[in-house]
């Protein structure tokens, strides 16, 4: 008899009061008991509207009947035949607007809370699963893959398994995307990511940090090096600024740059090699994950006034609803519709205020989402220190501009095949958001998935020949 | 790991190391720099590729000690290794079709002007070399300079070395009496190379700078290093370092530069008192 309970287990989490000040985990993840009685909130759909929601088609059902019978290996081993992170995944997907959204239990009440299982699965995987994964047999074939973001680190697994040499290059000094240097300790621990690149390491792949494709060596070189095939999982880019007056002053930072500091060079611990601004008023100027994440860095880091500053309504707020819900929790002001115009200096060039106007939402534009448009008389100025700029991204050309016949599209983003991420030169493929330009995790990790199964394919029938 | 495999005290504040890093140093070209991590708990830092060996596959870099991380990389020596080395980055100094250069360094920024010098000097285009220090016991890399220039002008602020007074003078001295520059390349202290962009400005002599602001990962994806030239915003790491000279905002730059100062003022403070704690 399934639970009919018309909501989801709660997840249990650090007090905000409490978690607002250190950055260990927020969400503490469901105990065994917890987990199974949510399971039992499955109905076992026929139709399993559930999977057409999830990007890579994790057998949900099949997943969650193990678990109500409290086999976690079990259902961690079917989640593992579609996803090779779900530990991540189960963290950081915006459930809501994907495998949860079509679940039927949400029609009347509060979907299964299919993510939490997925994560609780996983843990226990990696908690209790102690057997290092066989390094599978050599088939001789060599693929780079650049970038060890999850696209990078999904593709590279996949390959390794079906015998591949795979070497991943990364430009940074730690590999992981922005699984490391963006999102933040408390949201995703970074143990977690390590243990899925020494897995990696555990099946043959090998990881060459500080190595910059097209700068210190390029696709061509690699290639001709005896690589058969390259992919691309280079990520979004570079950070966009608004282009408004005072963006220069000090203390404003784009939010890659903030959280880089933060979370990769550890800029939150005592005694960092690598300084921080600790301000005590921040705005951060956008509405995304990645926004959340850096007001909530800012608040951790001691700031008292945090706000989001973000042009249209709640409605419209990118961000996934549980990063908007916890960072409210944590003291985050959201200024919604509200626009910065300008950014004055303080009597020593350090940010000293921002002048904003109020906007209200018009006609619906192009993308469907009523444009926002601004209130007359409404300017003010908001008592800030500190202005992390979360606007987006836009494509960094090094790749491109260092790979003859790559095409791209008129943004910057690389042209690739949607379902096999084949691009426009033999040989080279490409996912994640070097691709789609800044989206999530999951659809980067899938992408990764299907340039694998692809340049499998090709290997192999390039051989056959 | 990168090897350090020589290590050199040029002056008592400025240190060369040669470096272990094949990859790097099969690329490199003068203008470019790289980034290092002296060990797994420290800072980013970018320095500029003063020379490299294609064949040995070492790069050597020389850097002034001015805070806590240039501290700690100099407390290491041969044998020991540096945790990361990645590059090279940023674009090449531009040297083509230039027929008659000056070349204005100002203290340690002559360790960044020594390689373009020396291409430059190898590609056949006369070069003058003005490089200016604040005292005689700072002067570096003189004989290196000597040997790849047709002209080299040494300046000190306190005239015991050279000639007393700033390198804008004697490059000054050097348009005045009628040198014809395709072009001056200046690279030091920022208030420097803003007063020699000034001064070509009025001669209307093309001028390339070479900037250094404050960077983290250097492969563009932070904007930490964005600089105003021209009005537009540059990210240093991917688009420069080398920019026009005449369109710099230097103000700009000096400001972010100084952002962090408290904090650095603090962890050289600690860094010496490891030092000293090590010592004893
Ligand atoms: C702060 C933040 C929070 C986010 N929160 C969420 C979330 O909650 N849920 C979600 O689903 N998504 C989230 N996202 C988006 C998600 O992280 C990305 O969509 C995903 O990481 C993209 O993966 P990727 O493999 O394409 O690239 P990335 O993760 O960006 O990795 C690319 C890697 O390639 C390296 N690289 C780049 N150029 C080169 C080169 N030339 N040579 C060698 N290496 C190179 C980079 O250094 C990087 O390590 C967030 C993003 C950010 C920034
Ligand atoms: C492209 C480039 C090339 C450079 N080449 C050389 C070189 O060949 N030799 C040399 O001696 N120096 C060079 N520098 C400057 C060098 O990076 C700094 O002196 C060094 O980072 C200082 O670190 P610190 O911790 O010892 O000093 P700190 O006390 O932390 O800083 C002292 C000053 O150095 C600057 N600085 C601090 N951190 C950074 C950083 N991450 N990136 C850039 N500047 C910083 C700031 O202006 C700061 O006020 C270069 C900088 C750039 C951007
Ligand atoms: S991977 Fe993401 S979308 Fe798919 S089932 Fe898991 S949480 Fe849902
Ligand atoms: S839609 Fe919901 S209830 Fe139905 S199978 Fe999927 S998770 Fe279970
Ligand atoms: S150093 Fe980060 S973009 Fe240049
Ligand atoms: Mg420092």
């Amino acid at each position: 008899m399934p639970n009919m309970s018309p909501k989801k287990n709660e997840m249990p989490t650090q007090a905000p009061d409490v978690r607002n000040k250190n950055f260990k985990e927020v969400a503490l993840g469901y105990m065994p008991e917890t987990a199974i009685d949510e399971a039992k909130r499955c109905l076992n759909c026929k139709h399993k509207p559930c999977v057409a929601g999830c990007p890579v088609k994790i057998h949900i059902p099949a997943f969650i009947e193990k678990m109500a019978q409290g086999d976690f290996e079990g259902a961690y081993e079917i989640i593992a035949q579609s996803s090779s992170l779900p530990a991540v995944c189960g963290r950081v997907c915006p459930q809501e607007t994907q495998c949860e959204q079509k679940c039927v239990r949400g029609i009347k009440g509060e979907p299964v809370a299919i993510g939490r299982l997925e994560r609780f699965a996983a843990d226990y995987h990696n908690a209790n699963c102690k057997t290092a994964p066989q390094k599978p047999e050599s088939n001789g074939h060599k693929v780079a893959v650049i970038g060890s973001g999850p696209s990078g680190l999904t593709c590279a697994g996949d390959l390794a398994k079906a015998g591949y040499e795979v070497t991943v290059f990364e430009a940074l000094h730690l590999a992981g995307g922005v699984l490391v240097y963006g999102i933040p300790e408390f949201r995703l621990p970074k143990a977690i990511v390590q243990k899925e690149i020494d897995t990696l390491k555990e099946l043959g792949v090998t990881v060459e940090t500080n190595v910059v494709i097209g700068k210190s060596t390029s696709i061509d070189e690699l290639m001709e090096s005896g690589f058969e095939a390259v992919f691309i999982g280079s990520g979004a880019g570079l950070p966009r600024f608004m282009g408004i007056p005072g963006e220069n002053l000090k203390g404003v930072y784009s939010a890659n740059e903030f959280l880089t500091r933060v979370n990769l060079m550890k800029a939150y611990k005592d005694e960092p090699s690598t300084p921080i601004m600790h301000a005590s008023k921040v705005a951060v100027v956008g509405g995304g994950n990645v926004a959340m994440d850096a007001a909530r860095c800012a608040k951790r880091l001691g700031a008292k006034d945090v706000y989001i500053v973000y042009r249209r309504s709640m409605e419209e707020l990118p961000a996934r609803a549980e990063e908007v819900e916890h960072a409210q929790e944590e003291g985050i002001i959201f200024k919604l519709l509200t626009n910065p115009t300008e950014i004055l200096p303080d009597e020593n060039r350090f940010v000293g205020g921002m002048k904003c106007v109020e906007m209200e939402l018009g006609e619906p534009d192009a993308s469907g989402r009523r444009r926002p448009v601004v209130k007359e008389g409404s300017e003010f100025v908001l008592d800030v220190d500190c202005v992390i700029m979360s606007i987006g991204t836009s494509p960094n050309p090094l790749i491109k501009s260092t790979t003859e016949g790559l095409a791209v599209h008129k943004w910057g983003g690389i042209i690739a095949d949607e379902e096999t991420g084949k691009t426009s030169r033999e040989g080279v493929y490409a996912g994640g958001d070097a691709v789609t330009g800044a989206a999530t995790v999951i659809l980067a990790m899938g992408a990764g998935k299907d340039a694998a199964k692809a340049i499998d394919e090709y290997i192999q029938s390039k051989n056959k020949e | 790991m990168f090897k350090i495999v020589k290590k050199k005290e040029l002056n008592p504040t400025v240190t060369l190391m040669e470096i272990e890093a094949p990859l790097v140093a099969k690329k490199a070209e003068p203008g470019q720099f790289i980034i290092l991590r002296a060990d797994a708990a420290g800072e980013r830092i970018p320095l500029t590729i003063a020379d490299f060996d294609r064949d040995k596959g070492t790069v050597t870099i020389i850097y002034q000690i001015v805070g806590a991380t240039t501290k700690h990389l100099n407390s290491l020596n041969v044998g020991d290794s540096l945790t990361d080395f990645v590059g090279p980055l940023g674009q090449a100094t531009h040297t083509e079709g230039l027929k008659k250069v000056a070349v204005v360094g100002g203290g340690v920024g002559c360790a960044i002007a020594y390689p373009v010098t020396k291409k430059l000097h190898n590609l056949g285009c006369e070069v003058h070399a003005i490089v200016g220090f604040r005292s005689k016991d700072l002067l570096i890399l003189e004989d290196e300079f000597r040997a790849a220039s047709n002209k080299l002008v040494i300046m000190s602020d306190d005239g015991s070395v050279g000639e007393k007074g700033l390198v804008t003078d004697a490059l000054k001295k050097l348009i005045d009496s009628g040198e014809q520059y395709d072009e001056v390349i200046a690279i030091g202290p920022l208030v420097m190379m803003k007063f020699v962009a000034k001064l070509t400005k009025e001669y209307g002599i093309k001028t390339v700078v070479s900037m250094n602001p404050i960077m983290i990962d250097g492969t563009g994806m932070c904007g930490g290093c964005r600089l105003s030239v021209g009005g537009e915003m540059k990210f240093a790491c991917v688009d420069g370092p080398d920019f026009d000279g005449h369109l710099v905002d230097f103000d700009e730059a000096m400001e972010r530069a100084s952002m962090y100062k408290d904090f650095e003022k603090h962890a050289y403070d600690a860094e010496c008192n490891l030092f000293q704690k090590e010592v004893k």
